[in-house]
């Protein structure tokens, strides 16, 4: 049986002034229906970019891609826009990263959701409000009636993302691309809307792509991890075996640096120092090297690629992986 | 909503009194004498005051106002000295043709200036794009007075598409001479219109169409069109209605170069005639149905606003 969606070797770099950004530099995923896969990275690690471009929302004229992304056995990177189209909103939909820009400032939100349930779906008028309004229902939003004639201004940021979600959902998509769901919210706001993330997955037996910049938000929820640096997938497991036996210095230093309830206070939190290398003119080596407290003269020359490590599933690209520990780290 | 509403009423009556205040009293600083012109060579220091006594301008200034202002309640705006015509009349003759003007010029910048920037802003910097800007920053280099006579000059006296200067008739007398008499100053006036609300659009949709409710609308699978016109166009278009209420307001009365090269006697043209004359009931009449059409015509807009962003009733 085909995976749902298989991306090989994607290649994504873009154009400016000053030279070709290589943003993505050959990842290669695959997904299952029902599963979640995590992409974890910092900011400017590329995961953004990693997800618009499998779902084919990058300017065109701009961003050059290559490699492959196949939806249900179709290739889709750079099918045209109308092939696209056909796929946006009813097969993968999206849940964007800034709930406060993502709706559309002047159009009501019942409008914004039932927009795409009468084209996709062609549904009657009053069919799209009522199927949205179960939707708004099914999302947490209190007196549903009202919130449909409101403006995107009218609501918190949290509703806006449930909002968001609603939009998403709406035509029941196979595949969900949720792009740091949870980022611009407060923190309580944030495991309600990634609780609820979760339980519709689970209803709908979506298949979900969690992007990331917090290890901790896909813990519990990702079936399989990413881990990216600049542009490069650096870690690849199943999350169980991710937080047991990490074997890239980066994954640890992106959990050392998330700050811990368990912590004394006025603990200082950990960061990692330095900056990610400029995506015009990587480093020969690996990338993380000039940041890697563990970095040998090999790891400045040559660059690693992903090898398989121990446990099936699990791959790193990593000169001298990190010995495996006793116990899971996530403790 | 309601609330912005009212709001804007209550200030709407406040600078309509203000207004007619102004047009009264800056009227009455012009230099000239209305009572010279009436008499002409009889003008005696006796004859003066007869007149002056009669037309109630013996009187002090703001006693003046009030029966002025009390008339006009009334709708009585008083008559012309020299052509003996009442105010309203004039105003009713030649308001039309400064409506009909503002209408389709307007109109017919719309026309170019929204599918302009439309196309425009898709590929910013494209080919269509930079004709497009450079056309119309030559369009900005020429005023009315270069235009009008050009055209006039090609399409009424070379090729008789359009008929000369004085032949506007009013609509009520036949509406298709009247509206092929009105489309050659249209288009001039629409020239430059054109420039500016193309501009204003295509700079406010390319930056609209970087925003992240339009990538997320392209996520939803909506087609390029429906993002343009459902999503783009009227979140862009507040500074484009903002310059639009402006225009409009301009060109009541302001139409004077075109009405006088086209021999189409609109507002501006009475009022220059009339102020030449010394004709201060006229003047004061036509600045005062100028100010409130002026005054009415932002209250519209104000409410414009709101419609297309529904963001400024809140703020």
């Amino acid at each position: 049986m085909t995976p749902l969606l298989e991306v090989d070797d994607l290649h994504v770099s873009f154009a400016t002034p000053r030279g070709a950004v290589r943003a993505v530099q050959g990842v290669s995923l695959s997904l299952e229906q029902g599963t979640t896969l995590g992409i974890v990275g910092e900011s400017g690690s590329g995961k953004t970019v990693l997800s618009r471009a499998i779902m084919g929302l990058l300017p065109r004229h701009s961003a050059t891609q290559t490699g492959s992304v196949r939806y249900q056995g179709n290739e889709i990177l750079n099918a045209p826009n109308d092939e696209l189209r056909q796929l946006w909103g009813t097969h993968i939909a999206m849940v964007f990263q800034d709930p406060m820009t993502s709706l559309n400032p002047v159009l009501r939100i019942g409008r914004q959701i039932t927009e795409t349930l009468r084209i996709h779906l062609d549904l009657t008028k009053s069919e799209a409000k009522e199927t949205a309004l179960s939707l708004l229902m099914q999302v947490g939003i209190p007196s549903p009636v009202e919130r449909f004639n409101a403006y995107p201004g009218q609501l918190s940021g949290g509703m806006r993302q449930r909002v968001m979600i609603a939009i998403a959902l709406a035509c029941a998509p196979n595949l969900l691309m949720a792009d740091e769901p949870t980022t611009g919210l407060d923190v309580t706001v944030q495991a309600q809307i990634l609780d609820l993330l979760s339980t519709l997955q689970h209803e709908r037996q979506m298949a979900m792509i969690l992007v990331t910049h917090d290890l901790g938000v896909v813990a519990t929820r990702a079936d399989e991890i990413i881990v990216m640096y600049a542009g490069n997938v650096v870690e690849r497991a199943p999350t169980n075996v991710l937080f047991t036996q990490m074997s890239m210095p980066y994954t640890e230093a992106l959990l050392g640096s998330m700050p811990r309830i368990s912590y004394p206070s006025h603990t200082r939190l950990l960061s990692i120092d330095g900056r990610p290398p400029d995506l015009l003119s990587p480093p020969a080596g690996c990338p993380f090297a000039p940041r890697c407290p563990y970095a040998q003269g090999k790891c400045h020359r040559e660059k690693p690629t992903l090898v398989e490590g121990a446990v099936p599933g699990h791959s790193y690209a990593c000169w001298f992986p990190l010995p495996i520990r006793e116990k899971a780290a996530t403790s | 909503m309601g609330r912005y509403i009212a709001k804007r009423v209550v200030l709407l009556i406040i600078i309509i009194f203000f207004v007619s205040v102004a047009s009264f009293f800056l009227v009455h600083l012009l230099p000239g004498n209305p009572v010279d012109t009436i008499l002409g060579p009889n003008a005696t220091p006796a004859n003066t005051l007869i007149v002056n006594h009669e037309l109630g301008l013996d009187k002090p200034l703001w006693e003046q106002y009030f029966i002025w202002i009390s008339h006009v309640f009334q709708g009585n705006l008083g008559q012309s000295y020299t052509t003996h015509q009442t105010t309203s009349n004039i105003i009713g003759q030649s308001f039309p043709i400064d409506v009909e003007l503002i209408i389709g010029s307007q109109l017919l910048a719309f026309a170019v200036a929204f599918p302009m920037a439309m196309s425009a802003s898709r590929r910013p910097n494209g080919l269509f794009d930079q004709v497009a800007n450079s056309t119309t920053f030559g369009m900005l280099a020429l005023p009315p007075f270069v235009i009008a006579p050009v055209l006039v000059l090609l399409f009424a006296v070379h090729w008789h598409v359009f008929p000369g200067p004085a032949s506007y008739v009013p609509l009520t007398q036949n509406l298709w001479t009247n509206l092929h008499a009105i489309l050659l100053p249209s288009i001039v006036l629409a020239m430059g219109s054109i420039v500016v609300y193309f501009r204003l659009l295509r700079n406010d949709l390319i930056a609209t169409l970087q925003e992240d409710f339009i990538t997320m609308a392209r996520s939803k699978g909506l087609t390029d069109r429906r993002i343009m016109w459902r999503h783009a166009l009227r979140p862009s278009s507040v500074s484009l209605l903002a310059s639009a209420g402006v225009t409009i307001g301009s060109l009541i009365a302001g139409t004077f170069v075109v009405e006088l090269l086209l021999q189409m006697p609109g507002l501006g043209y009475q009022l220059i005639f009339s102020v030449n004359q010394d004709d201060y009931t006229v003047v004061q009449g036509i600045t005062l149905v100028v100010a409130v059409a002026i005054v009415l015509i932002n209250f519209l807009f104000d409410f414009l606003f709101t419609v297309v962003d529904p963001r400024i009733a809140r703020e």
